[in-house]
């Protein structure tokens, strides 16, 4: 597929900017509690979720988020599988089209000490219970920090995305989340590009040097054919008595 | 050139602080006005035109603080004392300007001796200092002495070669230093015991030969000092002269003095209560009652020649008590003359003031007097109120001028379609009505089609008619009666609100104001917002806006309800609102009567509908798990989404909190509801389609970094959907400052910011495209797209800094799109946004040609030709409002601030409008042409045939 070169570069250049993304995709099953914060030099904090038929949010805990800060912060996670009894009540939700909320604590990752990494607040995202349910718990949950490492939203999607009202007959594809998570930090907004651009008008400006043609001046360039024009007005003109002679020349 | 037509620029100077007619000659049409904006004008009194016009620097740099006038000069005070400058009054030139030393100005006055006024003091907060008028150098300057303790307030000077400084010791005395006017040498310093007084300018005034006049904020005693013998106050019960101040009330003293070289005149007003004025004279140092005006609104002195009088505006009718007068405005107050010196009524010096009913109260009268013929005094009065309009009235009470200073503080407006004509409406009418047999439907057509038949050849009559007249005569004045929409839908009506708390109609075509109101309780924080609740679109109900005006402090807000064409008040009373409102959002959902719903957040998330009837309600509960909403509370950083319940109550889907310790959110763009995108994508040239992200949802929040060091700030730009709370886009644009710009339109964010880096203004452009393909193309839904957009940014320099921005709105969104760019000197740029696209190549290629892509240039040059006001300056633009107008090629704008100005503006050229050189002529007579030649040779070609048959 011949795409534009042009097109290519911009995009290449946004994906370099978000190169410090890391995806990370867990679905282990683990319980939770078991490895907290032994394991690795990043802390846990609890992923919660809520998914009520009256609509009235009631967070319980669906797994941990282990974060790992450091300039290019990662996360990963471990997770329950769906009792019985909210798998029946996530279908429920999903009938009278209520939410499937997730929440996170408000966590700062780069302080040193636990005290201060955890702060007062929460999080909060939601989707559709049912599009969590057609699409088997398959969700896309995102962690966006800012600049210095504040954690200032989290959002999940599902894919697919839809409601199609189709039925989830079988209750083994409710168990396990199937979870894909990432952890942003923003993009630097790219400022005008001087430099290139002065290159390349250098590199304009040195074709057009090398290339002699370009300084010659105007007589410099088609002497010859002025010459040629000249001598043939003059022999034209010369010509003219004799009827025959000018017209074979021409 | 054509549309120089549809230019319309009208010039405002603010609400006045100081005027002054121009006296020197005595047919001279000049008054000065300096205004609470920093303008200096000169307004023609015949017309109110401006004859010219001076617009300083914003904010308390460009305060003027006071403006004194001798013959052709003007000498002004600016920025709280740091500069003098003198004014030549015809012509508006600047005579000369100079620097003074720092300190807080007090007080200024002209210095005349010998019946000459050649110099001018300044009384600064420690210093006196004393210029020449002629080239403003300074003569001389002196320390005040005891600065520490005594407040110098007030400077005086009559004429006898030495400057009086008054200064007060709040409670305690007043200090007084008497300067020679030669050298500057300490004459005479001296303190008189005054525990009564804290404020000279306040209560004191100097009358008659030097004798300064006072009287205590209690309102008992006059208190006299003669400031040439200064021995001690005297003091004189306002009970002896059997005066009585209202009680509060913080009575006021107002003398006059024509000639600076000259004294006071020894008559003076005491204003005893908010309508009740007394006129006194001193007298051998006695002080004598002459008259009382009661009911009396304003007075005022005013000399010509040798002779004073004193204007006294009073309600119309004299046996209005008291209290009513406060109550309710008094439609026709008149003015009255009386001498100055008798006190006397002048006779047939009357004149009415017709005010308008819609209007606010007078609140300064000045008045021009003039000596007619017969040596009588005649006059001309200008009056200002509370709403920031400045009228100009001649006697009997002839209105001259009227101008509108309110509009120079617009801070929102709208633009609303005119109605039908009487004929159209009839035919929509018949249209709209239920079906009710058949025969009175006939009846019906046929009655319209009279109607419509009648309307023709009314208007063949009068083309017929105007036809003999010249042209000249012609006028089309556009009034309230005959307002109607024209073919295209290029004439709208502006509905302005200005921080005044009035609100005007304005005819975009002519500039004319149709109507005005003045809402009397705004608040001097206000906010507001203007919503169009119905269109003229559904005739019979009338068109509808609703204003929401809210206390900045409190949160509290009121609905104002009016008609946008007639500007009158409509009779649907809005809903009282008893709590603080967080926000307000119109939705689409109409009552029976098509009016759209406005729903209210209030502090404690409970929702209310307006207009709230049964209907509505219906339709909200039916509609409610699809109605989202979201908040801003930017002192926190906390952004949230919330959903309305069946009952009107809501809950918090979702939350992201930005930590205010880091950045601040400075602001939140959403898009423009009526703007409409005509292509989903854009066609690249290998002729594949790349789809652009249509989220409607989408909000820009804008955040600056607290750290403001110039290595470290930053400006943050989020891209949130406004139901999910998901972000798109998380960019942050570093070493970077505001104040930030932003545009969000379509599937693009552009904002402006400083490089605090490269030390220049840079823009920059935000993209989104969906990819290749389209996930959902037919609907978009913020709940079911799960993959992240495409984002493509660029950025560039930006050759100027800018006051504001808009994009280019047209009908159905076919017209590409222009930016417009409110300079501060005052041009208005209508930039291509061709040229701020990110896909803009840095390598030339042959698909980027294809695709008619401009190469990749950092640095946007300001093409001259891009200039939509050419040389027409508009002033401390604030806003650009832009709208569609029936033409798909033409965009309305209009730019407000100091200036109102407006255009139309073509980003495509008028494609779908014939040139006016079109030779209609040409091509209809080769039509003609063309037609008979194919009959004449057609029956040529038969006569052929038949001949050829015959042989």
């Amino acid at each position: 597929m011949a795409r534009l070169p042009t097109f290519n570069v911009a995009v290449v250049s946004t994906v370099l900017f978000i190169a410090c993304t890391d995806f990370v995709c867990c679905n282990n099953g683990r319980r939770v509690g078991d490895n907290l914060e032994t394991e690795f030099s990043g802390f846990s904090v609890p992923l919660e979720h809520s998914f009520e038929v009256d609509d009235v949010a009631k967070f319980r805990v669906r797994g941990a988020l282990v974060l790992k800060a450091g300039r290019e912060p990662s996360v990963s996670l471990s997770q329950n599988q769906l009792s019985e009894d909210d798998r029946t009540k996530l279908k429920e939700v999903a009938a009278v089209d209520g939410l499937y909320r997730i929440r996170v604590p408000r966590v700062f990752l780069q302080a040193d000490r636990q005290t201060e990494r955890q702060m007062e607040g929460y999080l909060t995202a939601f989707v559709r219970a049912c599009a969590m349910v057609e699409s088997h718990l398959s969700d896309v949950i995102s962690l966006h920090t800012d600049v210095s490492g504040y954690l200032i939203g989290v959002s999940i999607v599902t894919l697919p995305g839809a409601c199609r009202g189709t039925e989830v007959e079988d209750e083994v594809d409710l168990e396990v989340f199937n979870t894909t998570l990432s952890i942003m930090a923003p993009v630097n907004a790219p400022g005008p590009e001087t430099a290139l651009f002065l290159e390349r008008m250098e590199q304009e400006s040195e074709k057009k040097g090398k290339n002699p043609q370009e300084q010659k001046s105007f007589f410099a360039k088609y002497w010859y054919l002025i010459l040629g024009g000249a001598i043939f007005l003059m022999v034209s003109n010369s010509a003219q008595p004799p009827a025959g002679g000018g017209r074979e020349q021409s | 050139m054509i549309a120089d037509l549809f230019i319309l620029r009208q010039q405002y100077v603010g609400k006045v602080r100081f005027s002054h007619f121009d006296t020197h000659v005595q047919s001279s049409k000049k008054v000065l006005v300096a205004t609470e904006r920093n303008v200096f004008a000169a307004l023609n009194t015949r017309t109110g035109e401006l004859f010219w016009r001076h617009v300083d620097k914003t904010g308390s740099e460009g305060n003027i603080d006071a403006l004194l006038q001798h013959g052709q000069d003007a000498v002004l005070v600016v920025g709280n004392g740091r500069l003098l400058r003198s004014w030549e009054i015809n012509v508006g030139g600047l005579n000369w300007e100079v620097v003074l030393d720092s300190g807080s100005f007090q007080s200024a006055c002209l210095v005349g001796q010998q019946d000459m006024v050649k110099h001018v003091a300044v009384l600064k907060k420690t210093a006196i200092s004393v210029h020449y008028l002629s080239n403003g150098h300074q003569k001389w300057i002196e320390n005040l002495p005891e600065t520490e303790t005594v407040d110098y307030q007030a400077v005086y000077s009559d004429g006898n070669g030495e400057v009086y400084v008054l200064g007060v010791v709040p409670h305690s005395h007043i200090a007084i230093v008497v300067y020679s006017m030669e050298d500057g040498e300490i004459i005479k310093q001296m303190s008189v015991e005054a525990p009564w007084l804290y404020n000279i300018q306040a209560s004191c005034v100097v009358v008659g030969q030097g004798m300064l006049t006072c009287v205590d904020s209690a309102g008992v005693s006059f208190y006299m000092l003669d400031l040439h013998l200064q021995l001690q106050m005297t003091q004189v019960p306002l009970q002896s002269l059997a005066l009585e101040v209202d009680p509060g009330f913080h009575p006021v003293l107002l003398s006059h003095q024509p000639n600076p070289a000259r004294q006071p005149l020894s008559e003076f007003f005491l204003q005893l209560g908010p309508d009740h004025y007394q006129l006194l004279q001193l007298n051998n140092g006695q002080i004598a009652a002459m008259r009382d005006f009661k009911p009396a609104l304003l007075v005022s002195f005013a000399t010509t020649g040798e002779k004073t009088v004193a204007a006294v505006m009073s309600p119309k009718n004299k046996t209005v008590s008291k209290c009513e007068i406060e109550r309710s405005l008094p439609s026709r107050p008149v003015v009255n003359l009386f001498s100055a010196e008798t006190g006397r009524r002048l006779l047939d010096t009357t004149l009415i003031v017709n005010m308008d009913p819609n209007g606010g109260k007078p609140e300064k009268l000045y008045v021009q007097a003039f000596l007619k013929k017969d040596d009588s005094v005649g006059y001309r009065a200008m009056v200002q109120t509370e709403d920031h309009t400045l009228t100009f009235i001649q006697q009997p009470g002839r209105v001259m001028w009227t101008r509108e200073e309110a509009l120079s503080d617009v801070v929102t407006m709208e633009m609303v379609d005119l109605p039908l004509t009487g004929t159209q409406a009839e035919l929509e009418g018949e249209f709209g009505k239920k079906a009710d047999g058949l025969m009175s439907m006939v009846m019906k057509r046929l009655s319209s089609q009279l109607i419509l038949l009648q309307a023709w050849i009314g208007h063949l009559w009068k083309l017929f008619y105007d036809a003999r007249k010249p042209r000249s005569q012609v006028k089309n004045d556009v009034t309230i009666e005959n307002l109607s929409r024209d073919e295209f839908n290029l004439q709208k009506m502006m509905v302005m609100v200005t921080a005044s708390g009035k609100l005007f109609g304005i005819d975009s075509k002519t500039g004319g104001i149709l109507w005005r109101h003045y809402l009397h309780n705004v608040p001097p924080n206000a906010a507001f917002k203007l919503m169009v609740q119905r269109t003229t679109a559904h005739f019979p109900h009338p068109p509808q806006c609703t204003l929401l005006i809210k206390d900045k402090d409190t949160g509290l807000g009121t609905l104002h309800v009016f008609n946008p064409i007639f500007g009158k008040k409509s009779h649907v009373t809005p809903p009282a609102l008893p709590q603080p409102i967080l926000q307000s959002l119109m939705l689409p959902l109409m009552d029976q009567d098509y009016a759209k719903v406005l729903l209210l957040v209030d502090d404690q998330y409970k929702v209310s509908a307006f207009p709230s009837t049964k209907n509505v309600l219906q339709q909200l509960q039916e509609m409610a798990a699809s109605i989202f909403f979201y908040l801003v509370d930017s002192s926190q950083g906390r952004l949230s989404g919330y959903r309305l319940r069946t009952d009107l109550s809501t809950e918090q889907i979702w939350e992201v909190i930005i930590p205010p310790e880091v950045q601040k959110i400075v602001s939140v763009k959403g898009k423009r509801p009526n703007e409409h995108v005509h292509s989903q994508g854009r066609v690249m040239g290998d002729r594949s389609v790349l789809y652009k992200y249509l989220n409607p949802n989408l909000l820009a929040v804008v955040t600056e970094s607290t750290d403001l060091h110039q290595e470290r700030s930053f400006i943050g730009i989020l891209l949130i959907d406004g139901v999910t709370g998901r972000i798109i886009h998380e960019a942050i644009q570093r070493k970077a400052r505001g104040p930030v710009h932003v545009v969000h339109s379509e599937n693009w964010v552009v904002y402006e910011y400083w490089s605090t880096k490269s030390r220049r203004n840079e823009f920059s452009v935000i993209e989104l495209y969906e990819g290749m393909e389209l996930y959902n193309s037919t609907v978009f839904s913020s709940l079911d797209r799960p993959h992240a957009p495409q984002v493509l940014q660029q950025s560039y320099i930006f050759p100027s800094s800018i006051s504001t921005m808009e994009a280019t709105l047209t009908e159905k969104g076919i017209t590409s799109r222009h930016l417009l760019i409110g300079l501060p000197s005052g041009g208005i740029l209508s930039l291509p946004k061709m040229f701020l696209d990110p896909r803009r190549p840095e390598i030339v290629s042959e698909q980027s040609r294809e695709e008619n892509l401009i190469p990749y240039a950092p640095e946007l040059l300001i093409r001259t030709e891009w200039f939509i006001n050419y040389n027409q300056t508009v002033s401390r633009v604030r806003g650009i409002y832009t709208a569609p107008s029936g033409l798909e090629s033409t965009c309305l704008v209009v730019a407000y601030g100091l200036d109102i100005y407006q255009t139309r503006v073509y980003p495509s050229k008028q494609f779908d409008v014939l040139k006016d050189d079109y030779d209609y002529m040409l091509i209809s007579s080769v039509l003609f042409a063309l037609f008979f030649a194919t009959m004449i040779s057609k029956r040529l070609a038969e006569v052929k045939l038949l001949n050829r048959a015959w042989r």
